[in-house]
């Protein structure tokens, strides 16, 4: 199968695939960055034209980007601590023999299969409401007062529904990663004189090295663009208190319909994903390798 | 040191008793292995010796104290596992140095008995690379090195080489047997192979659904076994055994020869019988011999090169004084 001969008519009948792959990335993208040298606003449509950086300095000078920044590094990281610490224990947990492990399970993964806007509404308005949301009850039984978690703590707030959505996902890869672990090394560490905490910390958590990079990997490319979780909880309020990037660019181009700028936080997401992604790689991307 | 002593051991899985009460002794410094077929329960016998299972019956006492609730750490031995369970994330150094680290030794006397393990198993050149790195046989032993350095009072070996290629294996053998002999601690070998049994241990137990068969040295097992399950396990090619009226001329139900106890003649001869499959090894040849109206097939050995194929007639001759008798419950008389 690599003839001369295959090997050129396996590159002309992979080109209309990759021209259109290339079409598809390279069309949206030119012309982002072509809207975020133009003035373009469909509120005032007769001005319009060229304004070199004028677009990147409203947006980067806006009260509300280093706050934005902030808010978007913070959602992440606190989504991928909560996910990978909590999948982990749960990992373990359920790796256990144990009586309806089946039934278990699939409880376990079910929250991944709830749509991002039903599972922020279910938690909006059946466990955060402060009148009668399932929290402000316990919390009344108890004889405190019901505290208003998406007015309080709204970035907090969403960080919790955000990583409720994805411990489904972490708890699965590293399920699957624990159960490929070979027992007898288990066993082999128990002879050694290692105790549970010791098992898990020299021989569990390093073969779950390369599941962990995995969930932190994926996960950051999904998390950066988390929209639909703070648009039916919080609107990115009180003020921006609840403002990522993504949700920024979300409120210049529909909200404030100017394209313009809109387009600028693009750019400036996308480089702020890059340095993300730099940043990962280098610190767990060693992980991948064989 | 190194004296193990089980007594009405007994393991049950729900309501399969996989192993039934049993009793056995195990002397300081002895090389034992466990010998059976698969299932037979030898693996679950160490398992238990080791810790890793509980005993739902019976007692286990290392050096006179009693270890049945003891956990696997506690009960000083080592063990080593048929798929090594190195750890892969670190260097050989770190893998034998392991054991010492949970024990909190300090790191100056880790690192003298690592390089004094190192040294023993030639693996001094690599205890800076990691088990990926290294060959089958490396691995072994750098498992071996792991056991080692922590001086226990017995090592336990499950299946350890059966997954070594045949020429690695027999070289394995030997260094196991060299480090038998400079260590002079006690060994508990499990294995399927009664050449691995045979050649290695001091004393054979021979193991069949969890119970003891028969326990020896390789050459009492092999000179007088105490069953027919014992005959036919011990010795390879296996023994031949026979039923019927030639066994009851011997005065007996079942007698049993040896391929190696037949003398081969083309022209006479006690038995007749016509030639089967015949493997030569050069050394020896081995005869498959059909149609004797004995069993449904006779294994001989002939020495070195004998003129003899597929379908001649052949005449075989049994040394009388190496036959084996048998009553009906196959028990030896």
């Amino acid at each position: 199968m690599s003839t001369q001969a295959s090997r050129s008519a396996a590159r002309l009948m992979l080109s209309p695939a990759v021209l259109l792959l290339l079409v598809w990335m390279i069309v949206p993208l030119a012309l982002t960055l072509w809207f975020s040298v133009q003035r373009y606003n469909l509120l005032t449509p007769d001005r319009s034209g060229f304004v070199w950086f004028a677009n990147y300095a409203a947006f980067v000078t806006s009260p509300a980007f280093w706050l934005a920044i902030l808010n978007t590094l913070l959602l992440v990281g606190g989504v991928l601590l909560i996910t990978v610490t909590g999948g982990i224990l749960i990992a373990l947990l359920i790796d256990q023999p144990l009586w309806g492990q089946g039934v278990v399970r699939i409880l376990v993964i079910s929250p991944f299969f709830i749509m991002p806007p039903v599972a922020a509404l279910i938690w909006k308005n059946m466990f955060f409401n402060p009148s009668n949301g399932l929290f402000a009850e316990a919390l009344r039984g108890i004889g405190l007062a019901p505290f208003d978690f998406l007015g309080q703590a709204p970035l907090a707030s969403i960080i919790v529904i955000v990583a409720w959505q994805w411990l489904p996902f972490a708890t699965l890869i590293l399920l699957t990663a624990l159960q490929s672990l070979d027992s007898e090394r288990l066993e082999a560490a128990e002879m050694d004189g290692a105790n549970p905490w010791n098992r898990f910390r020299f021989i569990m958590l390093p073969h779950l090295a390369r599941a962990i990079t995995v969930v932190v990997l994926i996960q950051t490319i999904f998390l950066l663009g988390i929209l639909v979780e703070i648009l039916v909880t919080t609107n990115g309020g009180p003020g921006s208190e609840s403002t990522t990037l993504t949700f920024l660019v979300y409120k210049e181009a529909i909200l404030d319909s100017d394209v313009g700028t809109a387009a600028a936080g693009g750019v400036v997401a996308v480089i702020l994903a890059n340095i993300v992604a730099i940043f990962l790689m280098r610190a767990i991307g060693k992980n991948l390798d064989a | 040191m190194g004296q193990i002593t089980l007594s009405g051991v007994t393991k049950r899985f729900g309501d399969v008793e996989v192993i039934p009460p049993l009793d056995l002794q195990i002397g300081d410094g002895e090389f034992v292995v466990f010998v059976g077929p698969s299932g037979c329960g030898k693996s679950t016998l160490l398992r238990l010796i080791a810790g890793l299972e509980d005993t739902s019956a019976g007692h286990i006492s290392i050096d006179g104290r009693d270890a049945t609730g003891l956990p696997p750490a506690k009960r000083g031995l080592a063990m080593v596992f048929q798929s090594y369970a190195l750890y892969p994330h670190m260097t050989v150094r770190k893998n034998i140095a392991f054991p010492l680290r949970m024990a909190g030794m300090d790191k100056a006397e880790q690192d003298r008995r690592v390089e004094a393990a190192a040294k023993v198993l030639n693996l001094s050149s690599y205890l800076d690379r990691r088990p990926g790195q290294l060959s089958g046989g490396q691995r072994q032993r750098v498992a071996i090195g792991r056991a080692i350095v922590r001086e226990p009072a017995a090592f336990l070996f499950d299946e350890p080489l059966s997954n070594l290629d045949a020429a690695l294996r027999v070289g394995m053998r030997m260094e196991i047997s060299e480090l038998h002999e400079k260590l002079r601690t006690t060994m508990i070998y499990v294995t399927h192979d009664q050449v691995e049994a045979m050649t290695m241990a001091d004393k054979i137990v021979v193991l069949n659904a969890g119970r003891i068969e028969q326990v020896g040295s390789p050459l009492e097992l092999y000179r007088a076994p105490r069953n027919t399950f014992v005959a036919g396990f011990i010795g390879s090619p296996k023994m031949n055994l026979v039923t019927g009226p030639e066994a009851a001329r011997f005065d007996a139900h079942t007698i049993g020869i040896r391929p190696e106890h037949i003398g081969v003649h083309p022209t006479m001869g006690d038995w007749r019988g016509v030639v089967g499959v015949s493997e030569h090894l050069g050394s020896d040849t081995f005869f498959h011999v059909h149609d004797t109206g004995l069993a449904p097939m006779m294994t001989v050995r002939a020495g070195g090169e004998v003129g003899l194929t597929h379908g001649d007639t052949v005449f075989l001759t049994p040394d009388a004084t190496k036959i084996h008798r048998f009553d009906q419950n196959g028990i030896r008389l």
